[in-house]
């Protein structure tokens, strides 16, 4: 009963986002007011509708409903409450639905948030949202129906995948669309903007909050996957530069220059052609995600059960979306013009230079993702790229821009004078480097030539973010949100590259085979091994070992490394022991059994790993306070006030 | 005005490539052998039907064989085996096997259950050789012509469809006519 | 679509998160350092995201006891490289070799960053030389 309805609210919420998406186009644009008043009620409806569907799907997983063959090929009746409920997104059908509910949620929220604009712009906006939506659903419906029934149903389930059994893992898909889907906000303000011909910087104002909320939500989303590969996945990377990895990162480096790009735009109407199209491309490049994990064209640990069927539906969609957008932007674009200036030492030109830099990162990134494909198809043979091709390429764009952002926090707009602030900058830059300089040479040892560097940029950029404000402070001047966001974003962000730098270069690692009571040595610490013992938990079983950690002879702590094998899947999971020591991890985790109680261990220390994704998720929280100023709500207010449709090529 | 068309026209050209990409898909994981055209890997191997006698590649010169690896851990192998016992019953190449990376009594006890399609059995027990003919997964299997060359590799379970569409065609019209 | 065995057993192995703890050790700190390298250098063909030092197939250790008995024999590392290459193709190096076929990949941020510093100079300029009939204030006073 519950799959059937979930199935028909399904096809309801894809008939109303269709509603939603013709009323809100061509309602403004044929001058249709009653069309144009018919979009919230649709956004409404379609809401409901989504929201119908999620709940059956969620309510079979948890009623343990095998005859949905969905929820027979990731549930299981062994498996824990909460994870039945996670298991709805644990695979391609599930995961879509959610993507499209998310979608669902940001468009009520914006239909919330757009009711004081003019109402034909706004109802453009919720129109662009509703055709991405009407989009997906089609294809939901027409290839990945998640409700499709199994006859006869399954006597039991084949359990949920046991790496997605895990806290983190579990959340972290809700997060990440929510950042990923986010973009399409933007993406719907730009088209709403460049359909209308309204080409001034207001749209720049409306569309800052919810671009920045959705860069604070792929933050954090790309920030748990990648401490959850850290603390799962058992050998202690954090990143792989997997395809998959890619197509999450991508529109997070175009969504950062959105959201500096935006702050031009807003604050002196420069750069308007360029953030329209920073807009388009932050959300074309979380739709080509969508498209490269699903479809089957790059082989990747991460992805989702290939399907070239869905690639094309998928790729079609995509050239529909992106095509007609870039479209738009090619016939409006060369009416903007603006005849504002500034110095080359004012806040704008670091701001073009950030954009740039991010840019050529996105570029390079999605040239080495998609470069076995190119190599494949102009007949060069088969290529392949990992991390040896993506950190160089990466920190040459990156390096640069960490080093102007130390620089530009302090310029002014529009007439900046760096001999302003050189003294206190200089002042800055010194106790950087000293502070950087002793972490490494005096706590940890051989430090590569690269590693002051980064070290000190990352701590410059802590220090220089918190001239400003306390300066403010001191003078008695306002503290906007504005500012203590980007102080806070900014200070994440030196905080991660301190840390990134550390782990690369000073972290301790050792293979070891151990039999009971042996010892072995790695940096400052001991480890004695004790010995395993089997264990057993609601849906697997496995073994426990135990190590004696001691540093320069005195004990710090035991831990017990384990690893596991879920019962129906049976697959081998290694969750290792993690533990906090002085500001580095201490990790150990188990091999394998090579007999005769030897046991294959792995150790390593890792300096201030934590930072990094500390420091990611400050970064989110900075975005998140930013995203709250009082002038994006005050900006509305004013705009009550009903804007008749201005001449396009209206000048900044 | 034009500058402004460039999105645009990158766009189309990442669609082309994705495109294309999504019609080769089906064979994404598949990497080509740089042993095509190239000379035959020389091996000496102990014979698994009689571990006393070594069988040396060279043997092999001046005919069309198959050069099939298998194992007994390998399901798709199982699979595979049909074909392969239709394959040797047609007679025009003779199929060499190479038994990876597996037990002696167990290859034996496997063959006697699915019979034995293999003119001759290598055991390659520390895998070296299979290294050496830039094996990765099995089942896979080599057609190797007279002159010792490495004509084409197929990777995955051989079926009379691909035995027919693949390897016929690319044997001389004389060895196919008694296909 | 057929997949053959390993790949079907690697894609759970890969999503069942095993990896290898490679306990191998040379003889001197030196080899062993050119060990741990080549094998993180390495592709595990199986497990294709895999390097050939993580990754838990058997595969994996026959490459990795191959470059161990290589470099104890005195090879060079691009001994190695070229052994396993000429039998796996260039995919099995991680790190794509400079060649005519790579310059393209190898070249492109270069480029990229090339072409971002022209436009910065030709924005800059533009935007400089607007400064001074540009009279236009500039919203909440002195950096918002």
């Amino acid at each position: 009963m519950l799959p059937e309805l979930g199935h028909f609210a399904l096809i309801l919420a894809m008939l109303l986002a269709g509603l939603q998406g013709f009323f809100g186009i061509a309602g403004p644009a044929l001058g249709r007011d009653r069309w144009t008043a018919a979009v919230t009620p649709a956004v409404a409806g379609q809401f409901v509708m989504l929201a119908t569907s999620v709940a059956c799907l969620i309510a079979s997983f948890v009623d343990n409903d095998f005859s949905v063959l969905y929820i027979a090929e990731n549930s299981n009746s062994a498996l824990p409450l909460f994870y039945r409920v996670t298991a709805m997104w644990g695979a391609h059908e599930g995961s879509l639905l959610l993507w499209i509910f998310l979608l669902g949620c940001w468009t009520v929220a914006v239909a919330i948030g757009v009711s004081r604009l003019p109402s034909r712009f706004a109802a453009r906006v919720l129109g662009v949202l509703g055709v991405v939506s009407f989009g997906f659903l089609l294809f939901m419906l027409a290839t990945s129906n998640p409700f499709l029934r199994l006859d006869p149903p399954a006597p039991d389930g084949r359990d949920l995948n046991p790496i997605l059994q895990d806290p983190a893992l579990a959340i972290h898909p809700p997060i990440l669309y929510t950042g990923y889907v986010g973009f399409a906000v933007a993406f719907a303000f730009a088209c709403a903007a460049m359909l209308e011909g309204r080409m001034d910087q207001m749209w720049a104002r409306w569309t800052r909050p919810w671009t920045t909320a959705a860069w604070a939500f792929l933050s954090v989303g790309i920030a748990l996957g990648s401490w959850w590969a850290y603390y799962e996945l058992g050998w202690g990377g954090y990143w792989f530069w997997d395809p998959v990895e890619n197509a999450s990162f991508m529109p997070w480096l175009v969504g950062t220059a959105l959201i500096h790009s935006l702050a031009v735009t807003d604050k002196r109407g420069l750069f308007k052609s360029w953030t329209l199209l920073l807009s388009i491309l932050a959300f074309s490049l979380s739709l080509l995600g969508t498209f490269l994990v699903r479809s089957g064209v790059l082989v990747s640990v991460h992805s989702f059960a290939a399907d070239p069927t869905k690639g094309i539906f998928i790729l079609v969609f995509l050239c529909v979306m992106i095509g007609g957008a870039l479209t738009l932007y090619a016939w409006r674009a060369p009416l903007l013009k603006s005849q504002a200036g500034f110095d080359l030492g004012a806040r704008e030109s670091f701001l073009l230079f950030n954009n740039i830099l991010l840019v050529i990162a996105a570029a390079t990134v999605l040239g080495g993702t998609l470069a076995p494909l190119i190599s494949d198809s102009l007949g060069l043979g088969t290529l392949s790229v990992g991390t040896p091709y993506f950190n160089p390429t990466f920190m040459l764009s990156m390096l640069p821009l960490t080093a102007l952002l130390s620089l530009g926090v302090h310029a002014n707009w529009k007439r900046g004078r760096l001999s302003d602030s050189k003294r206190t900058l200089l002042i800055t830059l010194i106790v950087a480097a000293i502070t950087a300089i002793i972490l490494i040479y005096g706590v940890y040892s051989n430090g590569k030539v690269l590693s002051p560097v980064a070290a000190t940029l990352g701590v410059w950029i802590i220090l220089s973010s918190l001239v400003d404000p306390i300066d403010r402070i001191r003078r008695k001047l306002s503290l906007p949100r504005g500012v203590i966001g980007m102080t806070v974003a900014h200070i994440g962000l030196g905080m991660f590259l301190l840390s990134v730098t550390t782990v690369e270069s000073f972290t301790l690692e050792r293979d070891v085979a151990l039999g009971q009571g042996d010892q072995t040595t790695v940096g400052n610490y001991e480890f004695r091994f004790q010995g395993v013992k089997p264990i057993e938990g609601p849906n697997y079983n496995g073994v426990e070992g135990t190590v004696v950690v001691t540093r320069h002879g005195v004990p710090t702590s035991v831990v017990h490394p384990q690893k596991r094998q879920y019962w129906v899947q049976r697959q081998v999971t290694t969750e290792a022991s993690i533990e906090m020591h002085r500001g580095s991890n201490v990790f150990v985790a188990l091999g394998d059994d090579l007999g005769a109680g030897k046991w294959s261990v792995r150790f390593q220390i890792r300096p201030l790993v934590n930072f990094l994704w500390l420091g990611a998720f400050i970064m989110a929280l900075g975005g998140a306070i930013a995203a709250t100023d009082k002038r994006y709500t005050l900006a509305k207010q004013a705009e009550a006030a009903p804007v008749t449709a201005p001449a396009p090529g209206v000048a900044g | 005005m034009n500058r402004f068309l460039i999105p645009l026209g990158a766009f189309v050209l990442l669609a082309i490539v994705l495109a294309v990409g999504l019609k080769h898909s089906p064979e994404k994981g598949v990497i080509k052998s740089p042993l095509l055209g190239k000379a035959a890997p020389t091996f000496s191997l102990p014979v698994l039907t009689d571990t006393s006698r070594t069988f040396n590649s060279a043997d092999l010169k001046g005919r069309w064989y198959l050069f099939n690896v298998w194992g007994t851990w390998c399901v798709e192998c199982r699979h595979e085996h049909e074909a392969l016992l239709e394959i040797a019953k047609r007679g025009e190449v003779s199929i060499v096997g190479l038994d990876w990376r597996d037990e002696d009594a167990a290859a034996l006890q496997w063959l006697q259950e699915l019979g034995n399609p293999y003119e001759v059995i290598a055991a390659d027990r520390e895998g070296r050789i299979a290294i050496d003919w830039g094996v990765y997964a099995a089942p896979e299997t080599f057609l190797v012509d007279p002159q010792g060359t490495v004509v084409y590799k197929y990777i995955g379970p051989l079926t009379m469809d691909a035995w027919v569409n693949e390897f016929v065609p690319r044997l001389p019209p004389k060895q196919a006519a008694k296909s | 679509m057929k997949r053959s065995c390993a790949i079907v057993l690697c894609l759970l192995l890969a999503s069942s998160l095993s990896y290898a703890v490679d306990t191998t050790q040379m003889p001197t700190p030196e080899l062993q350092k050119r060990y741990l390298g080549l094998t993180h250098e390495l592709r595990c063909m199986q497990c294709q995201n895999e390097a050939i030092a993580d990754s838990p197939v058997n595969l994996a250790a026959d490459l990795r006891r191959q470059v161990a008995e290589m470099l104890q024999a005195g090879k060079s590392d691009d001994d190695v490289r070229n052994y396993m290459t000429a039998r796996y193709g260039d995919f099995i190096l991680f790190r794509p070799r400079v060649s005519s076929k790579t310059i393209w990949l190898w070249a492109t941020p270069g480029i990229l960053l090339l072409i971002g510093a022209a436009v910065a100079v030709r924005v800059s300029k533009q935007r400089a030389a607007l400064v001074g009939q540009d009279n236009e204030p500039v919203e909440e006073d002195v950096r918002s």
